[in-house]
């Protein structure tokens, strides 16, 4: 059966395995991009799209073009959760299995699709109709459960709404007619927030307040690139991304470099689950943030930079190319910008392809430079040689926003606000269960405690800040501030009600960091699994009080051993709580019987041989008879 | 990068020991030319460095770091040797076991093999408290003259970097993520690619474990001749400085 569903470019995709893919189509796709491998995932992304799949002939054929050897390509196309070796629905439907989605009903959500496109979750179709799977977090946690359909977003979800998704689909729809059935005559913006809401619920002074349009730019124009740094150093501004290195220092080191070239990178790459805030500035202000981009680019003498946007913000792209477009007639980018003869500055946009590592800054220039999305071996660091070598400055999309502001208000304004260290505002990105989830734009160092009295979450039990990655913290903590020095976030910050089960929610984020691990080192890798194989005993009511022992023995290795940050924060969500929640631990585990912990389960270990052997045990099979 | 860097030398000491360095060496560079031992298991002589095992973790300047791509700094402290260090290791060594399929007693790199060596050196000889990850990978027995069985393949990426840097082939690379991430071949097997017994990569100093297996030489060495029933792993580097 065909759905009728054509592709965005026009082009029906055949099934790269029912039929073989035409001659010189893909030597097509891959000269739109030079034939230049550092765009491969460019190129596989839309092989992807219009083949839904990446086959091995496929891959030869890429290979051939773009001067590498298969398996390279092959490294790329199988690293990527969006890009796959075998054949996928010409819809994929992805829904958020994030904990928060999870809470908000999603279960439901996926037997309606299941069960009206006649397919299980993790599969296909057999006529290639659809794909149905679980992604992490698509940074709609304020609206969930949500769902990618194809480039298309769908959220809060219920039974009903997917059931008329699915069956719209079913009978030949787009993606987009159900979004609105006048899609088509939608400009790019209105398109974007027809499928999300923004649900901004506090502006601040410095972003989401008004903001005047290029004040910052002109000024920036007018002053050198050391005035700049010396500005930006001043205000006291620290990257909003999460590691929170100053600013100003950073651009500085970048441009004392001497090099052929500079760059300049935009990490929109968001991905720690219950983070939105990024998603909200790129609709809400991306004049804003390219402002601020060009300004970085004046200072550290960079001609060329990149937006590395999420592939599950694929949604929003044709509108950030319409920015770009309409910036680029209004000579705010491209040759001699605003009629200053020595600077010229572009930028174009990389799509990511679900990775949540990549947006680790050393994986985030590899992905740029069409490689697998592993962080780099540091020193050396981005600012000494980053992309393809050269010195390059990555910020969050935050840091370069408040960065325009700052070069607008001056450096005095922003440091007044907030604390010391921790200067300005913070956008926080507000989940769970909240009456208002949403955006925040706040002075550092508000406590836990007054967030949620705005958020209408005062009946939480726990609250996760930061994401995974961070910590989860109970109400004997909500005093903590917000701040780099206290309790440090991205900006996410998820709510718990007192229902919610804990070892249920670190389980989720462990089998997350599983899922996103590149898997270069061994700590990460294999590491990893264990902890959330031993969270799994906590669960079943198989451990024993050595193993808390086991759990912070195991994180330690791996926080000390990892090679970058994914790793060394990976066992935060056991860590944290078994600070902050000690009784869920000690209630689940008990001495064993024999003194024997259960690392081993022979009875699993043998089961497959006992299958092919049929030697059932009167014991252990509890369907036994004779 | 530039070649107008001076070789200017400084010093340093591992574990109190007083090492000499150039700009740009890493410790472990260093450590080995002063005979100095650190354990590896990914780095290998006349390869790129990759950081990838972090068996070689040692502490510079308080910080944790990998031995093998971290710049010898002048006047650093660096602990090598230590309880710490030598447990985080051998967790780290355990976990690759635990990883993979490893049966020593039936294996053809016993004895040869590095990891085991390893586990050796640094006393791995209690029972293991992680859970068997028991994969199932397949066997590629296609070319005429070389096997490749990944079931113990610690994925150090040593037969990725000396076939395409020392061979200039490319027949190996990784594919995958995570814990999904494994090394594979450039075409649909072995006697698919180009890859030819007499390759460095398929050399038997290469792979540190039994997963690339040279047709009808295995067992060639009989027990009380293998390279590791002579003395510990890193023996020959320890004995330059007696
Ligand atoms: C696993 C991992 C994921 C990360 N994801 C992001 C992200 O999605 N967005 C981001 O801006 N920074 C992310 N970071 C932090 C970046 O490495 C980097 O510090 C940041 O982009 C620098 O910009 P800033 O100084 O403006 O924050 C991540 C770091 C790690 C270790
Ligand atoms: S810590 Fe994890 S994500 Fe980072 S390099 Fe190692 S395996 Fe990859
Ligand atoms: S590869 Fe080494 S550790 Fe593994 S089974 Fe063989 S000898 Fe033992
Ligand atoms: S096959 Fe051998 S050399 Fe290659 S990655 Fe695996 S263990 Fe290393
Ligand atoms: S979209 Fe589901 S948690 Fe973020
Ligand atoms: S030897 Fe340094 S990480 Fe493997």
């Amino acid at each position: 059966m065909d759905n009728g569903y054509t592709a965005a470019n026009g082009k029906r995709g055949p099934s790269c395995d029912v039929s073989p893919v035409p001659d010189g189509e893909i030597e097509d796709i891959c000269s739109t991009y030079g034939n230049d491998k550092h765009r491969m995932l460019d190129i596989l992304r839309e092989v992807q799209d219009r083949y839904r799949c990446i086959a091995p002939a496929t891959m030869d054929r890429i290979a051939a073009a773009t001067d590498l050897t298969r398996i390279e390509v092959e490294g790329v196309a199988s690293f990527y959760s969006f890009l796959s070796l075998t054949p996928k629905g010409r819809v994929t439907i992805r829904l958020c299995d994030d904990i928060v989605d999870r809470y908000a009903g999603v279960a439901d959500v996926v037997s309606v699709f299941e069960e009206v496109l006649g397919v299980s979750l993790g599969e296909t179709t057999a006529d290639g109709a659809f794909s149905l799977e679980y992604t992490p977090c698509i940074g709609m946690c304020d609206q969930a459960p949500a769902a990618m359909v194809n480039d298309v977003v769908l959220t809060k979800l219920t039974p009903e709404s997917a059931r008329q998704a699915a069956e719209a689909l079913k009978a030949g729809q787009t993606p987009e007619m159900i979004v609105s059935n006048r899609f088509d005559e939608l400009s790019p913006r209105e398109r974007v927030l027809a499928m999300v809401d923004n649900n901004t619920r506090h502006a601040g002074e410095v972003l989401l307040g008004p903001v005047p349009e290029e004040a910052g730019l002109t000024n920036a124009l007018k002053m050198t690139p050391a005035q700049i740094f010396t500005t930006i150093e001043d205000s006291g501004l620290r990257g909003c991304g999460g590691a929170g290195f100053t600013t100003g220092r950073k651009w500085r080191f970048a441009a004392s470099e001497r090099a052929e070239k500079h760059f300049v990178i935009c990490n929109a790459d968001e991905g720690e689950p219950g983070t939105f805030k990024d998603r909200v500035l790129l609709t809400e202000r991306p004049h804003l943030l390219i402002e601020g981009m060009t300004i970085a680019a004046r200072a550290a003498g960079a001609r060329e930079g990149i937006l590395y946007l999420r592939g599950e913000y694929a949604y929003m792209r044709a509108y950030l190319e319409q920015v770009l477009e309409e910036r680029r007639r209004r000579n705010l980018l491209g040759e001699a910008i605003l009629g200053q003869k020595n600077f010229s500055f572009d930028i174009r946009i990389q799509m990511g392809a679900g990775a949540y590592v990549c947006g680790e800054e050393g994986a985030l220039i590899s992905s740029c430079e069409g490689l697998p999305g592993e962080p780099k071996t540091r020193p050396p660091f981005p600012v000494n040689r980053g992309y393809l070598g050269y010195p390059t400055v990555v910020n969050n999309v935050e840091t370069f926003c408040h960065a325009a502001r700052i070069l607008d208000r001056g450096a005095a304004w922003f440091n007044a606000m907030g604390m010391e260290g921790s200067h300005g505002t913070k956008l926080f990105s507000v989940c769970g269960d909240c009456l208002n989830p949403g955006i925040y734009e706040l002075p550092y160092g508000h406590t836990v405690r007054e967030l949620l009295a705005m958020v209408g979450g005062l009946e939480a039990a726990a609250v996760q800040i930061g994401g995974p990655s961070g910590v989860m913290i109970g109400r004997d903590s909500f005093h903590r501030r917000l701040t780099f020095d206290d309790l440090a976030t991205g900006g996410a910050i998820i709510v718990f009600s007192g229902e919610r089960n804990i070892l249920e929610i670190v389980d989720y984020y462990m089998s997350f960091f599983v899922h996103e691990s590149c898997g270069y080192c061994t700590p990460c890798r294999v590491g990893n699994v264990f902890l959330q194989k031993a969270i799994g005993k906590f669960r079943s009511g198989h451990a024993n009080p050595e193993d808390i022992e086991y759990l912070k023995d195991l994180s330690a290795t791996i926080i000390e051993t990892s090679r970058c940050g994914l790793g060394m924060t990976s066992p935060n969500p056991i860590l944290s709580t078994l600070l902050n929640f000690p009784l869920v631990y000690s209630a689940t585990s008990r001495p064993s019987k024999d003194g024997i912990r259960d690392t081993f389960d022979i009875q699993s270990a043998i089961d497959s041989a006992r299958k092919i052997a049929k030697r059932r045990s009167y014991i252990f099979d509890k369907d036994f008879t004779q | 990068m530039s070649g107008t860097k001076r070789e200017t030398g400084f010093t340093f000491t591992i574990d109190g020991v007083e090492v000499k360095a150039t700009a740009g060496m890493t410790i472990m560079e260093a450590a080995d030319e002063a005979g100095v031992y650190i354990p590896r298991l990914c780095d290998h002589e006349g390869l790129r460095h990759q950081g990838s095992c972090r068996v070689c973790t040692v502490k510079a300047g308080g910080r944790s770091v990998a031995a093998c791509t971290q710049p010898a700094a002048p006047g650093q402290s660096v602990e090598n040797e230590t309880p710490h260090l030598t447990k985080m290791r051998r967790d780290l060594v355990e976990m690759l076991f635990h990883e993979g399929n490893h049966l020593c007693p039936i294996c053809e790199a016993s004895g040869n093999c590095e990891l085991q060596a390893m586990a050796y050196r640094l006393d791995m000889t209690e029972a293991t408290r992680f859970p068997y990850l028991e994969p199932c990978r397949s066997l590629d027995a296609s070319h005429p003259d070389i096997a490749l069985d990944t079931n113990r393949c610690i994925s150090c990426g040593r037969c990725i970097r000396a076939s395409q840097d020392v061979d200039g082939k490319g027949v190996f690379g990784y594919v995958g993520r995570g814990i999904h991430r494994r090394v594979a071949v450039n075409g649909e097997n072995l006697a698919d690619t180009d890859a030819e017994a007499t390759d460095h990569a398929i050399s038997r100093e290469v792979c540190p474990v039994g997963c690339i297996i040279r047709k009808r030489v295995g067992f060639a060495v009989p027990i009380g001749e293998r390279e590791f029933d002579h003395g510990l792993i890193g023996h020959e580097i320890e004995e330059k400085r007696k």
